[in-house]
C-alpha cells in the first residue's frame, strides 16, 4: 500500500537538505560575496591583509559559497552590444594583396600588358589588363596568391575567388575564406575587449560572442555604457622594446627615456625598458602558434619589410641582450636574443604550453582591434534602481508566499500544510540550483520565481483534488492517497511538459532578461514537480504511518 | 469536523454549454475587437522593438513634464515622449519620469554625446536630478527583436500543437491552439487599448500566458480523455461538462494561488516590471476562462473519433448518475 523504501526516503531527504545547504549562502548575500571576493583576491595576488582575512573569515569556508549571479538590471552596470565590422578586414586583406599582385603581373608585362586597378566595391580588387586575350594567364598568376582553405565542410576550396570578364580581373576573398576570417576577427576582438575590460577590474564581466559577428559586453558596477565604450574603443598597442634592467620594486624610478613595465605572468617583476620601441605591432604581419627546434610550444611571428629591417639591425647588434615584447605597457615576455633575426620572422619561446602559445599568438595578432565595433544596443542601470527592484521583489515574493500558504492550509488542512513545507523546499532547491549552475537572476527572473510560487502548488492541488474524489468511492484513506497520486500523474506530466516547451523556446530565442526568466521558469518546473511528487508524498506517508487514521479529510 | 475552505462546492453539475452561444459570441467579439484596436491604435512599442533611447530620471523635486520638454526642445531630437511614473513603492521624495527619444536618423545607437546633452539639459531644470537607467537600442537590433518575438510566439504555438496532437488527438490540438490564439489576441488588444508599453518582456509574458493557458486546458483534456475511456457510450457534450466540473475545483484553486502571488507582485513589485506582471495576470484570467469555454467547444464541434453507437439504450441509463461507475477500463 502506502510505502516508500527506506533508501528512497533517505535520498529525498538528502536532496532536500542539500538544497537547503546550497540555497543558504543567498540568505547572507553580502557576507558571502565579500568572502568569495576575498578568497579570489588572496589567491590571485598572494597578499593577505587584515581586511581580506576578516572578509574571508566572515563565512566559514567549509560551507557552500556559490551565489546566484545578479543580472545587470538588479546589480547595476553597463551593457553593450557591438557589431564587429568584419568587412573592414576583407578590405584590408584585398588591399594588401594589390602591391604584391601588381609586382607579379608586372613581371609578365610582355604577356598581359599594362595593369591598373580600377574602382570596385570595397573588399574587392578589380584589375584591368592591357591584353584581354591573355586574361587566362593573369588569372593563373592571381591564382598563385590563393591558398587552399580547409573548412569543416571539406577541403578543395581556395582562399581567393577570382572572376574574369572582358579585360577585367575581379578578386575577392572566397566565402570559405571570409567565414574563416570572420571567425578570426571575432576571436581577436573578444580577446582584446576582454583584456581591456579586465583592466578596469570589475567583478565578473560578461564578454561573449552573440550570433555571427556580434559581441555582447556586460560589466557590472561600471558607471555608464559611455564609459565602457570609451574603454573598448581605445586601440591596443604592441611594441618591442630594449630592456635595460629588471626590478621587483614597483616604485623604482626609471632613467630618462625609460619606463617601468610589469611582467604579465610573473607577479612582482618589473622591467625597465627603453621608451622608443625597436618595432611596433603595426609592423607585425602575422603571428602563429608553432614549435621551436626542441619541439616546445612557441609563437612564430613575421614582420613586414620595414619591421624586418629594423628588427634585423637591432638583433644583430644586441646578441645576448634581452628585449621585451610589450602589450599595453605589460611585458608579455622578455627573451634573450640568441642570434640576429634578419629574415623578418622570429619566434617567441619560453615556459608556455600549447594553449598559452596560441593565446599569445592571438594576443600578438590582436595588438589592435582588427576591425571597428559599431554599437547597436547599450543599457546602463544604476545600482540603486537594481536594489529597489530586489527589495520590491523580496516583499512581493514574501507576501505572495504567505497568501498561497494561507489558501493551501485553509483548503486542504494537514495536506495543505505538507504542501507548503514542500513549497518552501521548492524555493530552496530553486535557489540552490540557480547558485550551483551560476545562473543569472534578472528582474523578470524574480517574476518567474513569484509565478513559480503560485504555480508550484498546482501539482499538489491536482493530487489533493484527486484524493478527495477517490475518498468518495470509499476504499479507505491509504488507497485513496495512492490512487490520487497515480491518477493525477498524467495530468501533471502533460501540464508541465507543455510549460517546459515554452520555457525552452524562451531560452533559445530570448536574450538577457528574458533568458533569465526562462531559466528560473524551467528550474522552477523541475523542482516543483519533484517536491510535489516526492516531498509532499513523503511527508504524507510519514504522517500516515504514525497516525494511522481511519479516515482522512482533505 | 475540521474547517475547509472550499472555493468550489464538492459537487458541481454546471452546464458549461448552456451559455455556449453567449460565451462564444463574447469571445469572438473580444477577439475581433482586439484586432480592430490593434489596427487602429497600434501597440505602444518600447525601444526594444522600434529603437531609440529611454532615460529614467529620479529627483527629489516634483516632475515637471512641461519644463523637461522645454529643456529638451533645443536639442532637436525628433519625437520625445516624457511620462511621469507612479508607484506605491516610491518614497515621498522619489519623483520618477521616463524620457523616450526615438531612434535618430543614420545612427545605430544614440551617441554618448547626445545622452550627455540630454542629461545636462535636464539638470538645468532640476539640479538634483539623477539618471538611474539609460537604455538605447539601434534600429537594426530592434528589427531583429521583432522578428525573434514573432518566431518565438509561432514556434511555441506549433510546438504545443504538435505535443497535444501526439498525446491526444488532432481535434484537441486545434481546440488548444484556438484558445491560445484567443488569449494572446485579447491580451494584445488590451495592451493596444490602454497603450501599455509593449516590449521584449511582454513577449515573454505572452508566452507565459500560452504556457499557463495550455496547462489548464491540458488538465481538462486529460480528464476528458480518461472519461472518454471510462464511459464509452455517453455523449461527448455530457462528458465534457463532467470533466470540467470534476476539475473545476482544481482550476479555481490553481488560478487562485497563482493570482494571489501575481497580485502581490503587481502591487508591490515595483514599476519596472509592472507591464510584464500585468500581462501575465490578465492572461491567467483569460486563460482560465478560455480553457473552460473556448478550447473544449472547439473540440465538441470537431467531434472526437470514438466507438459511437447512437441507438444504444445503455447510454441513457448510465448517464443518470455521473459519479458512479468508477471502475477503470
Amino acid at each position: 500500500m502506502l510505502q516508500i523504501d527506506r533508501w528512497k526516503r533517505i535520498l529525498i531527504l538528502g536532496i532536500c537538505l542539500l538544497g537547503l545547504a546550497y540555497a543558504m549562502p543567498n540568505a547572507f548575500y553580502t557576507r558571502v560575496e565579500a568572502h568569495n571576493d576575498a578568497v579570489a583576491r588572496i589567491e590571485a595576488t598572494g597578499v593577505t591583509t587584515p581586511e581580506l582575512v576578516a572578509a574571508r573569515d566572515g563565512w566559514p569556508s567549509w560551507l557552500p559559497s556559490s551565489l546566484v549571479n545578479l543580472g545587470l538590471d538588479l546589480r547595476g552596470g553597463a551593457h553593450l552590444l557591438g557589431e564587429v565590422q568584419v568587412e573592414q578586414v576583407y578590405k584590408a586583406r584585398v588591399d594588401a594583396l594589390w602591391p604584391e599582385l601588381r609586382r607579379a603581373l608586372a613581371a609578365e608585362r610582355d604577356a598581359v600588358g599594362a595593369v591598373r586597378r580600377v574602382p570596385s566595391p570595397e573588399g574587392t580588387l578589380a584589375i584591368e589588363i592591357g591584353n584581354p586575350d591573355q586574361l587566362a594567364r593573369a588569372v593563373e598568376i592571381a591564382r598563385g596568391f590563393s591558398t587552399p582553405v580547409t573548412t569543416l565542410t571539406g577541403a578543395g576550396q581556395q582562399s581567393l575567388a577570382i572572376d574574369a570578364t572582358g579585360s577585367t580581373l575581379t578578386i575577392q576573398l572566397s566565402d570559405a575564406e571570409k567565414a574563416l576570417t570572420d571567425d578570426r576577427t571575432i576571436q581577436q576582438s573578444l580577446e582584446i575587449i576582454r583584456r581591456r575590460v579586465d583592466e578596469v577590474g570589475t567583478r565578473e564581466p560578461t564578454i561573449m560572442r552573440q550570433g555571427e559577428d556580434r559581441i555582447l559586453i556586460q560589466v557590472p558596477g561600471i558607471g555608464s555604457a559611455g564609459e565602457l565604450k570609451a574603454l573598448i574603443g581605445t586601440t591596443a598597442q604592441l611594441t618591442f622594446n630594449p630592456v635595460t634592467g629588471s626590478t621587483s620594486d614597483p616604485e623604482a624610478a626609471p632613467g630618462i627615456g625609460q619606463f617601468l613595465a610589469p611582467s604579465l605572468d610573473q607577479e612582482g617583476l618589473y622591467y625597465i625598458l627603453e621608451d622608443s620601441p625597436v618595432v611596433t605591432g603595426d609592423d607585425l604581419v602575422d603571428a602563429m602558434p608553432g614549435t621551436d627546434e626542441n619541439g616546445m610550444p612557441s609563437v612564430n611571428f613575421r614582420f613586414n619589410p620595414t619591421g624586418a629591417r629594423a628588427f634585423g639591425a637591432y638583433t644583430s647588434a644586441n646578441i645576448g641582450q634581452p628585449f621585451a615584447i610589450v602589450l599595453d605597457n605589460e611585458v608579455i615576455s622578455a627573451p634573450v636574443i640568441r642570434s640576429a633575426i634578419t629574415t623578418g620572422s622570429g619566434q617567441i619561446s619560453g615556459s608556455m604550453n600549447f594553449e598559452q602559445a596560441s593565446q599569445l599568438a592571438i594576443l600578438l595578432r590582436a595588438g589592435a582591434l582588427p576591425a571597428e565595433l559599431e554599437f547597436l544596443e547599450e543599457r546602463t542601470v544604476g545600482p540603486e534602481l537594481g536594489q529597489d527592484s530586489i527589495d520590491a521583489g523580496k516583499v512581493a515574493a514574501s507576501v505572495g508566499f504567505i497568501a498561497v500558504i494561507a489558501l493551501m492550509i485553509l483548503s486542504y488542512g494537514r495536506l495543505g500544510l505538507f504542501a507548503t513545507v514542500a513549497l518552501a523546499v521548492n524555493m530552496a532547491l530553486l535557489f540552490a540550483v540557480l547558485s550551483v549552475i551560476g545562473a543569472t537572476l534578472t528582474l523578470p527572473g524574480i517574476a518567474g520565481i513569484v509565478l513559480t510560487i503560485g504555480m508550484a502548488v498546482d501539482a499538489n492541488v491536482l493530487v489533493f483534488e484527486r484524493i478527495r474524489e477517490e475518498l468518495r468511492t470509499a476504499r479507505g484513506p491509504a488507497r485513496a492517497i495512492e490512487l490520487g497520486y497515480e491518477k493525477a500523474m498524467s495530468a501533471i506530466v502533460d501540464a508541465n511538459i507543455t510549460t517546459l516547451i515554452i520555457a525552452a523556446i524562451l531560452f533559445v530565442l530570448g536574450s538577457g532578461p528574458v533568458k533569465g526568466f526562462a531559466v528560473t521558469l524551467t528550474i522552477g518546473i523541475v523542482t516543483s514537480v519533484f517536491t510535489a511528487l516526492f516531498v509532499t508524498r513523503l511527508l504524507t506517508v510519514m504522517w500516515f504511518e504514525r497516525a494511522r487514521p481511519k479516515t482522512i479529510e482533505v | 469536523m475540521a474547517f475547509r475552505l472550499k472555493l468550489v462546492p464538492e459537487h458541481t453539475a454546471i452546464d458549461f454549454f448552456r451559455a455556449q452561444k453567449i460565451t462564444f459570441g463574447i469571445s469572438t467579439l473580444l477577439a475581433v475587437l482586439s484586432v480592430v484596436v490593434l489596427f487602429m491604435n497600434g501597440l505602444n512599442f518600447g525601444i526594444d522593438f522600434r529603437g531609440g533611447t529611454t532615460i529614467r530620471t529620479e529627483s527629489a523635486q516634483p516632475v515637471d513634464v512641461g519644463a523637461y520638454r522645454a529643456a529638451l526642445a533645443p536639442l532637436d531630437l525628433g519625437d520625445v515622449a516624457i511620462t511621469e511614473v507612479f508607484d506605491p513603492g516610491f518614497r515621498a521624495d522619489q519623483n520618477v519620469a521616463q524620457v523616450r527619444i526615438s531612434a535618430q536618423d543614420g545612427v545605430e545607437a544614440v551617441t554618448p554625446e547626445t545622452i550627455l546633452a540630454v542629461e545636462a539639459a535636464l539638470q538645468t531644470v532640476d539640479p538634483s536630478i539623477t539618471f538611474p537607467s539609460v537604455e538605447s537600442v539601434g534600429p537594426k537590433v530592434s528589427a531583429e527583436l521583432i522578428q525573434t518575438a514573432i518566431y518565438a510566439v509561432l514556434a511555441s504555438l506549433v510546438a504545443i500543437s504538435i505535443y497535444i496532437w501526439l498525446r491526444f488527438e488532432w481535434q484537441f490540438a486545434v481546440g488548444a491552439i484556438v484558445s491560445l490564439i484567443h488569449d494572446v489576441l485579447i491580451t494584445m488588444g488590451i495592451f493596444a487599448l490602454f497603450q501599455i508599453r509593449f516590449d521584449l518582456t511582454t513577449i515573454a509574458a505572452l508566452l507565459t500566458i500560452v504556457g499557463y493557458s495550455i496547462n489548464d486546458t491540458v488538465v481538462v483534456f486529460d480528464r476528458l480523455r480518461e472519461n472518454l475511456m471510462k464511459y464509452k457510450k455517453r455523449a461527448l457534450r455530457e462528458l465534457m461538462n463532467l470533466s470540467v466540473n470534476e476539475t473545476l475545483s482544481r482550476t479555481v484553486m490553481t488560478s487562485g494561488t497563482t493570482l494571489l502571488a501575481l497580485i502581490a507582485l503587481l502591487v508591490l513589485g515595483g514599476d519596472v516590471i509592472r507591464g510584464f506582471v500585468f500581462a501575465i495576470t490578465f492572461g491567467i484570467l483569460i486563460g482560465t476562462y478560455s480553457s473552460i469555454y473556448v478550447a473544449k467547444n472547439v473540440v465538441l464541434w470537431l467531434g472526437v473519433k470514438r466507438n459511437w453507437d447512437k441507438n444504444d439504450p445503455e447510454t441513457k441509463k448510465k448517464s443518470a448518475s455521473p459519479f458512479e461507475g468508477a471502475e477503470e477500463v
